[in-house]
């Protein structure tokens, strides 16, 4: 077993180890940063943001999307905010608390040096995001405004509305034009990367295909990241985009990067839930609705079958038989639980029958006591004295409406009901994958010159990741970080010279990648790529999900081989690989998650013990709740490729913790 | 400069420029004109001031030509770049659902509006010319204006000329005021409301000094 | 509910393309209109037969991916959505429905009901950034306060998802609005005024030579676009651009 060397700077305290770092590392001279080439996979916040700054220090970027642009990365769908230990409220925050807040929030799963890195670029990221004209919301005095988000007990979110990770993309994007416009990137539109190339023992270029005319392409670089996300869409039903993958990550792994802590997934509480089986994608509402909003369900069984019958509306049911289960169990935090708590007492309330809708996977929303509650405060405010209740929830529906509005029309939009007068019905979905390629304080992989950022990789949240932090740290690894890294490993290329790609390793990608595209294409098989990825989805979500057992895991296991070996015999592709070809492109893609799935649930199955969003039933205090095992499972679990998922080799990095103090986390 | 006049933005605050140029004509023949309803003399006077009048005649008029002529060859021009731009037809296009008829149309209304002004010289402008600048003598204008309103059909063809004046102003009022950059929460519901008045109020204005004179006559 | 779907099929940008008619049956009027197109193409590939390509990412109403002209509407008939965020309850059972490319010179046929948008890539990279360096060492984010209300206009205007509905929709193909959007989120903060006048003409430029065509001032865009982007902000682009020439 090789030992996974984290590279963190050592004899230095935790504070000062990334400014010793950034003195002591080797630097490129501007002008042979002109002859060194650098590929980026993937322009979302990380992605993009990477290319940017690469091409801003002189390299040559060739940057890749599988979208018709930059903008269209799925970073974009972020809502809720970015933070960043700016202190501008003066409570109390620091990069120390930050750090903390993460570590702790990802239940000591995460690497301390990187958490803490994080933590300290963070503020950097505000600034350079208002020099570049993100519209971040500010208060009367014209400076920025801070909100506060699930788990921490500070204000240091920044936000533009609900569409903080469009504006800070945008703000990317826009600094990605400006080296387009220059000639420093090379941007490639609607192009795939389906291979990764290792010269060498080093990674030199990629395979890519062009999406609207199918053409395989070659390109050679002396470094190649890896910034195509996360890998939520093993469950077929995620809050993901529909072509969010993990290709990119996972033909990296096959070529030798490890692949860490797949199973650490984040389950968001606060999505609208299914309404059918032709449903495509779930649709995130915002955290913050939990600030105002309770979580209920019915507490007589038989009002639940009124309710699914249409014979009761939630309104009808009586206070007193309502079963506030966050508030009954976990008086302390109640509705503002963590995700991964929230996440699962929903679905315990579920699998016991009582869910509200017609799949039985849903809880109520309630806004109806906030709305009291506002309408009051108003009636004092405006000096009216008794008000009628009509007028209490006239009052009261204008304040939540001020504060939500947006996140009530998408619902209204979407279920076509109407949340001030009827409670919303809200259900967990896959949101976020905390597991990635492994990477080192470097951001490299296990393969030399292969790097990988943002959500890709698996490094800052450890098991269980708190909001607003995403966008933070796919920001922080692709403009401070990564730029720094990067230029120590490229300081030894300077004499290297452009990489050929006529060479056999290029050759063998390719021919690799074209047998695959001609077995899909000529497979005369009876189920389209969909049938699978749904059966995919469902097998990962019944015993993948939320909570998991060993016999669970091991019927997984045994199913998503058996599954992918039939995907293999009779999967259908219609068209041509000689044009734009959709059905081509997902098949591709399904045939990689069919594999991560069984590694995913192999991770899960050897992690005996239940941290952040990973819950193992048979390891419960006994109340019921997560119980982590330190002595036994405080690593990384980094998986190295030998050609089966269900032979992957185990690498343990083993975490230190010796900034903090690892407790366990209560929420009662 | 020339980048401004080629480009796509300065071509439009130019039609916006001649536009507002011709609601300004628009309005002063209007109250003109308006004179002949009262008194004669009052409206030969002006008319004979805006007819022999240096300043008239030799810096607004050629500025009053030079604007018809732009506003017009540029809207033609412009126009058929446009249809360029769509390549290719949609095969539903249902263009009600997010704008007015008077918007989708201007072209329509402005060759109706050109092919009446057209008439309108021959009727009026060209015999006022001749008269004053060739043959040197004098136009009783209110004769010639009371002669031509007789004839029934010359008022109808007048009224239909005025209808579709009206859409025109209807969309191309406030529209210039966009084009030019005027656009503010809290003028432009004004200048909208002002834009319909106008453009109901002067081609009706028009219409009833036609109608006026043609039941005089009767 | 059933329906009916006269769909544009043409199989790459080289060749002609035409509408072709499909039956859909057993629509739930809850699912999504692009899940009723993920249903006919289930029933395609089903069939041997090749699937409609048309664009989608996020199904969420923020990427700008979707782009179909939906019974002669960008985006259909409801207002402020995408076509992702379009459900099927705004149809009835038996609806016809015509679902067609964005038509525009710009943004030319690529296959089916997906277009090329490149053309806005070109137009942001002449210019839709401030020129500032990536390094974090720019002043500190609080070092020029911002009025709340320019802020909150420049993020009405930054708000645009770049999907072309706007040139979709309007008579003359024209990109102003998209164009407008970007020009006067940097117009109203202080970092966009550095560079505001070389921005502005260099954007129309660029807009001008995709070979859209101009703006009328119909208002349709408007009204179509998923994100109510505001007319204001032709009339701001304008103002911007006369500020430049002048």
């Amino acid at each position: 077993m090789t030992k996974l060397n984290s590279k963190v700077p050592t004899g230095v305290p935790l504070k000062d180890k990334w400014t010793h770092y950034k003195d002591k590392i080797d630097l490129v001279n501007p002008a042979n940063k002109r002859n060194i080439d650098v590929i980026v996979i993937g322009t979302g916040l990380a992605g993009g943001s990477a290319s940017a700054t690469l091409a801003e220090l002189g390299y040559n970027v060739k940057a890749f999307a599988y979208q018709d642009s930059p903008r269209r990365a799925h970073s974009i769908a972020a809502q809720g905010g970015i933070n960043a230990a700016k202190n501008y409220q003066g409570d109390g925050d620091s990069s120390y608390r930050l750090f903390y807040d993460t570590v702790k929030g990802g239940d000591y799963r995460s690497r301390e040096a990187n958490v803490y890195r994080l933590a300290e670029v963070s503020a950097n990221i505000i600034d350079q995001c208002v020099a570049q004209g993100v519209p971040f919301a500010r208060d009367y005095g014209g400076l920025l405004d801070n909100r506060s988000f699930g788990g921490v007990l500070v204000s240091r979110t920044f936000y533009a509305k609900g569409q903080t990770g469009q504006q800070l993309l945008l703000g990317a994007y826009s600094a990605m034009n400006r080296q387009i416009a220059r000639g420093k990137i090379e941007m490639h539109n609607r192009h795939e990367m389906l291979d990764v190339v290792i010269v060498d023992g080093k990674a030199r270029g990629i395979i890519a295909r062009n999406l609207v005319t199918g053409e395989i392409e070659r390109h050679s670089a002396h470094a190649v990241v890896i910034a195509s996300g996360g890998y939520g869409n093993v469950y077929f039903l995620s809050t993901n985009a529909m072509g969010s993958n993990a290709t990119a990550a996972w033909k990296a792994h096959k070529k030798g990067a490890y692949f860490a802590n797949p199973c650490f997934t984040q389950i968001h509480p606060t999505c609208i839930p299914r309404s059918g089986d032709y449903q495509s994608k779930l649709t995130l509402m915002s955290e913050s609705l939990r600030n105002d909003g309770r979580i209920w369900v019915p507490k007589k069984m038989e009002d639940v079958h009124a309710i699914r019958e249409g014979r009761l509306k939630p309104t009808e049911i009586a206070e007193g038989d309502r079963d506030y289960y966050l508030e009954r169990r976990y008086p302390a935090f109640g509705n503002l639980v963590p995700r991964d708590v929230a996440s699962r007492a929903a679905k315990e309330r579920c699998d016991a029958g009582y869910g509200v809708n017609k799949t039985g996977e849903a809880v109520y929303l309630d806004f109806q006591s906030a709305i009291e509650r506002y309408g009051k405060e108003q009636a004092n405010i405006h000096g009216i004295h008794n008000p009628t209740h009509a007028k209490i929830v006239e009052l009261g529906t204008k304040i939540v409406e001020e504060k939500y509005g947006n996140l009530f029309q998408m619902y209204e939009k979407i279920v076509d009901d109407n949340p001030y007068k009827t409670p919303m019905m809200i259900y967990p979905a896959t949101h976020y994958t905390m597991g990635g390629l492994w990477v080192d304080y470097n951001l490299m992989t296990s393969v030399e010159g292969l790097y990988a950022i943002g959500e890709a990789n698996f490094s800052d949240h450890g098991a269980n990741r708190l909001g607003a932090s995403a966008l933070m740290q796919g920001l922080a690894d692709g403009y401070f970080v990564l730029p720094y890294t990067i230029g120590d490993y490229l300081s030894d290329d300077i004499r290297t010279g452009e990489i050929s790609t006529q060479t056999k390793e290029f050759e063998e990608a390719e021919k690799e990648v074209r047998d695959r595209i001609d077995f899909f294409l000529n497979n005369d098989g009876a189920h389209s790529v969909d049938y699978y990825h749904k059966k995919l989805g469902k097998i990962m979500w019944d015993k993948v999900g939320m909570a998991r057992n060993e016999k669970g895991l091991q019927e997984a296991m045994k199913e998503i081989k058996e599954l992918r070996e039939d995907f293999w015999k009779n999967v259908k592709v219609p068209g041509d690989g000689h044009e734009m070809n959709p059905e081509l492109e997902k098949a591709g893609r399904v045939a990689d998650f069919l594999e991560l799935g069984e590694l995913f649930a192999r991770d899960a199955y050897e992690r005996k013990e239940s941290c952040g969003g990973h819950f193992r039933e048979e390891y419960v205090t006994e109340d019921g709740e997560a119980k982590r095992d330190d002595v036994n499972f405080a690593y990384a679990a980094a998986w190295e490729y030998t050609g089966q998922p269900s032979e992957a080799v185990l690498h343990k990095e083993q975490l230190e913790f010796k900034d903090i103090e690892l407790k366990t986390r209560s929420y009662k | 400069m020339s980048r401004f006049y080629s480009s796509s933005v300065g071509r439009k605050v130019l039609m916006a420029l001649s536009g507002f140029f011709l609601l300004f004509f628009l309005l002063q023949h209007f109250l003109i004109n308006f004179l002949s309803v009262f008194n004669k003399e009052a409206f030969n006077g002006a008319s004979d001031f805006m007819g022999t009048n240096p300043f008239v005649q030799y810096a607004l008029q050629p500025v009053l030509f030079f604007g018809i002529i732009y506003h017009l060859i540029m809207g033609m021009y412009l126009d058929a770049k446009n249809k360029g731009a769509r390549g290719g037809k949609y095969a539903k296009n249902n263009a009600a659902a997010n704008a007015s008829w008077m918007s989708r149309n201007m072209i329509i209304t402005g060759v109706m509006i050109l092919l009446f002004i057209c008439l309108h010289m021959v009727d009026f402008f060209f015999p006022t010319i001749k008269a004053h600048y060739i043959d040197h003598t004098h136009l009783d204008a209110y004769e010639m204006v009371v002669a031509k309103f007789a004839n029934p059909v010359f008022v109808l063809i007048y009224v239909v000329a005025f209808a579709f004046l009206a859409l025109h102003l209807l969309h191309g009022f406030q529209s210039a005021f966009q084009s030019v950059g005027f656009n503010n929460r809290k003028y432009t519901p004004a200048i909208k409301k002002l834009g319909t008045i106008y453009a109901i109020a002067v081609p009706v204005g028009y219409m009833f000094i036609a109608v006026f004179h043609y039941i005089n006559s009767l | 509910m059933n329906l009916t779907l006269k769909i544009w099929r043409q199989k790459n940008s080289q060749v002609e393309g035409q509408m072709v008619e499909y039956k859909v049956t057993d629509i739930s009027e809850h699912m999504s209109f692009l899940e009723m197109m993920d249903v006919l193409n289930e029933q395609l590939v089903n069939k041997g037969e090749e699937p409609v390509a048309f664009d989608h990412d996020c199904r969420e109403g923020i990427c700008g991916m979707c782009s179909m002209f939906i019974n002669g509407e960008a985006h259909g008939p409801d207002r402020g959505v995408t076509t992702c965020q379009l459900h099927m309850r705004m149809f009835n059972d038996g609806d016809t429905i015509y679902i067609e490319p964005w038509r525009a010179k710009a943004f030319p046929v690529i296959k089916d009901l997906v277009v090329d948008r490149t053309a806005f890539e070109r137009i942001q990279q002449a210019g839709g950034y401030i020129s500032v360096n990536t390094s974090g060492n720019t002043q500190d984010a609080n070092a020029i306060p911002i009025a709340k209300e320019d802020a909150d206009l420049s993020m009405d205007a930054a708000t645009c998802i770049g999907c072309g509905a706007c040139v979709a929709t309007c008579k003359n193909a024209s990109a102003m609005l998209f164009v407008g959007a970007k020009v006067s989120q940097y117009a109203l903060l202080p970092q966009g005024q550095v560079e505001a006048a070389e921005r502005v003409s260099n954007m129309i430029k660029q807009m001008d030579e995709e070979g859209f065509g101009n703006c009328t001032n119909t208002g349709a865009c408007e009204v179509e676009c998923p994100k109510g982007i505001s007319l204001e902000n032709i009339a701001r682009m304008n103002r911007e651009f006369m500020k430049a020439s002048i």
